[in-house]
């Protein structure tokens, strides 16, 4: 090699060098994200049952779908799940953040008891909370021993009510994290806004009504995004809490696709029930990362 | 109120003050209980819990549960206890966290530094990636792995969570570097400094707390993970799964004070870390990524 060509070489390694680095990982994502999505998507269309095969079934698995009553129960449980975990953890959020705003001593002892909850994982949370929910020997053994002998309070073993207890145990979980995002965008806004609108008369609760909470857009949006994704993945916490019961009473998507792809060999339907999880999950994040992305151009 | 601090500038009134004060910590012990529970009950023998009072504190303090939980107890057929599982998620995690947050860093690198045409979409591409459902690819991935012979291995784990983690190391570490001056960059490339050369004295020595949230968060995440594991741990399941089939078994006597030591034994190295490093880990993440 002459000393011309050299540095040539290395200023144009030094140009592709970087898209090297990059490569692997979007390769990587191409395949084992968008791969597999159009994999389990052509799934869908197929006759799959206990392996995959690639026999033509038009949009056969789709109809079964929605004809099948543990569907319908697990689409029922995610509205009724999603709606209440993403209002009520972002109610609770909301209101820790704001009180601990107020100049409160202890707040650095306080802060990390309502976050820890985040560090477990939701095998630990549910398998926590079905026992304290447990009739036999949890919270309602307590309040009777306490003297209240009436006492009842079997939710987890009603088939009507098991889907709350998802609820309480995965708000526990997620609403600390909800506040630090509250918070953080509480200690954002500029003091000075607040006190030119106090001068002007306005009340504590003008205040939040009219000033702070529309500051606050972009953390509602984030709470949003974040709670909805979650809640439909929700798996673990299903299966360590209720196993999906009592009977299945609280089947979700997430459980209903695992069991019909692996444990009911019915890999079509299971694939079809991914498929439109995906769809909504998308209908979510896409407009919201499209804007994010956009805005940072 | 003259003081100026970064709080709010909002007075409240005495009896406000107390109502507040009551209610966070009202929410204080609703968060602190079911720690409370598990604790206490992991410390009594089983009559305690099944005759007494699960909130009580223990008459008796045994350490068996916590003993039977790590060796002796029976996950699936094998008596084995956790220990095993706690080691395959040892493991499978700490190579995960390692390899995902080094890609992670240097995808961030060269998508805030040596920005190309098309780079938002390769981002985006790759964001999308953190929030599917899992589902959508636990059917190719279980064909995948067996196909590359790396199926119920440690190794397949490790490969799942890196793959699926990239995308949230790419965000922290993207959002973190765009941050800092690219000048600074620009003007070592004039100097001569190649691209590993600048990534390695110019952009990791600031790298820290950025490194931390991807650490946390990876750890968090892998360790805590239950689906994966379930689906693909085979015979090296991790922790997640092995608590659960101890806690579901529906053989025998339900030993209520092993289950808690057990959960607690699950939730530990999430829980250390946590308190050693969460401090870290919200300031970092104000820092990168929230505001973006």
């Amino acid at each position: 090699m002459t000393a011309s060509t050299a540095p040539d070489f290395r200023t144009r390694l030094q140009d592709w060098l970087p898209k090297l680095v990059l490569a692997p990982s979007f390769a990587v994502t191409i395949l084992f994200v968008y791969g597999f999505i159009a994999f389990t998507a052509v799934l869908s269309f197929t006759g799959s049952k206990m392996l995959p095969n690639f026999k033509w079934v038009g949009w056969e698995n789709y109809e079964k779908l929605w004809a099948l009553p543990a569907w319908n129960t697990a689409i029922v449980n995610i509205a009724i799940f999603a709606t209440l975990y993403i209002v009520i953890c972002t109610a609770v959020g909301l209101l820790l953040a704001v009180f601990l705003d107020q100049k409160i001593r202890g707040e650095g002892v306080l802060r990390p008891i309502y976050l820890y909850p985040m560090a477990l994982s939701f095998i630990v949370t549910g398998t926590a909370w079905k026992w304290f929910l447990d009739p036999g020997i949890g919270l309602e053994k307590v309040v009777r021993l306490w003297g209240w002998e009436s006492f009842s309070f079997t939710w987890i073993k009603d088939g009507d009510m098991a889907i709350y207890t998802i609820v309480i145990a995965a708000v526990w979980q997620t609403s600390g994290f909800v506040m630090a995002m509250f918070l953080a965008g509480l200690r954002g806004i500029d003091n000075e806004i607040l006190k030119a609108a106090q001068i002007d008369g306005a009340s504590n609760w003008q205040l939040y009504r009219r000033i702070v909470i529309p500051l606050l857009r972009p953390a509602f949006l984030s709470a949003f995004v974040i709670l909805s994704h979650l809640a439909i993945k929700s798996y673990d916490l299903v299966v360590a809490l209720t196993g999906g019961g009592p009977g299945r009473a609280t089947e979700m998507p997430a459980t209903f696709m695992y069991s019909y792809t692996f444990t009911r060999n019915q890999m079509g339907i299971g694939a079809s029930s991914a498929v439109i999880m995906l769809m909504t999950i998308a209908a979510i994040m896409v407009p919201y990362l499209y804007a994010e992305l956009k805005e940072k151009k | 109120m003259a003081a100026v601090t970064q709080d709010t500038a909002v007075s409240t009134g005495r009896v406000t003050r107390a109502f507040i004060y009551l209610l966070l910590l009202l929410f204080a012990l609703f968060y602190l209980l079911p720690l409370y529970v598990m604790g206490v009950n992991s410390v009594k023998p089983l009559e305690e819990i099944t005759g007494g009072n699960m909130m009580a504190l223990p008459q008796v303090w045994t350490l068996d549960p916590w003993r039977s939980a790590w060796s002796t107890a029976q996950i699936g057929v094998e008596p084995t206890g956790l220990k095993p599982y706690f080691l395959n998620s040892i493991l499978m995690v700490v190579p995960a966290v390692a390899i995902s947050t080094i890609v992670g860093a240097l995808n961030g690198y060269v998508l805030t530094k040596w920005r190309f045409r098309g780079d938002t979409w390769v981002f985006g591409l790759m964001l999308f990636s953190c929030f599917i459902p899992f589902q959508i690819v636990l059917i190719p991935m279980a064909v995948v792995l067996g196909k590359l012979g790396l199926a119920g291995s440690v190794p397949g784990l490790i490969l799942v969570h890196v793959v699926y983690g990239i995308g949230f190391t790419t965000l922290y570490f993207r959002n973190y570097y765009a941050a800092f001056p690219t000048e600074l960059v620009r003007a070592a490339q004039i100097d001569g400094a190649g691209f590993f050369q600048i990534f390695w004295r110019i952009l990791l020595p600031v790298s820290g707390p950025i490194a931390v949230v991807s650490v946390i968060w990876q750890f968090t995440n892998i360790w805590n993970d239950f689906l994966f594991g379930a689906s693909f741990g085979g015979t090296s399941q991790p922790m997640t799964v092995a608590l659960n089939n101890l806690v579901q078994s529906s053989t025998g006597v339900k030993e209520y004070n092993v289950h808690f030591a057990g959960a607690i034994l699950a939730a530990l190295p999430t829980l250390v870390v946590y308190i050693v490093a969460g401090r870290y880990f919200v300031r970092g993440l104000m820092a990168g990524s929230v505001k973006g």
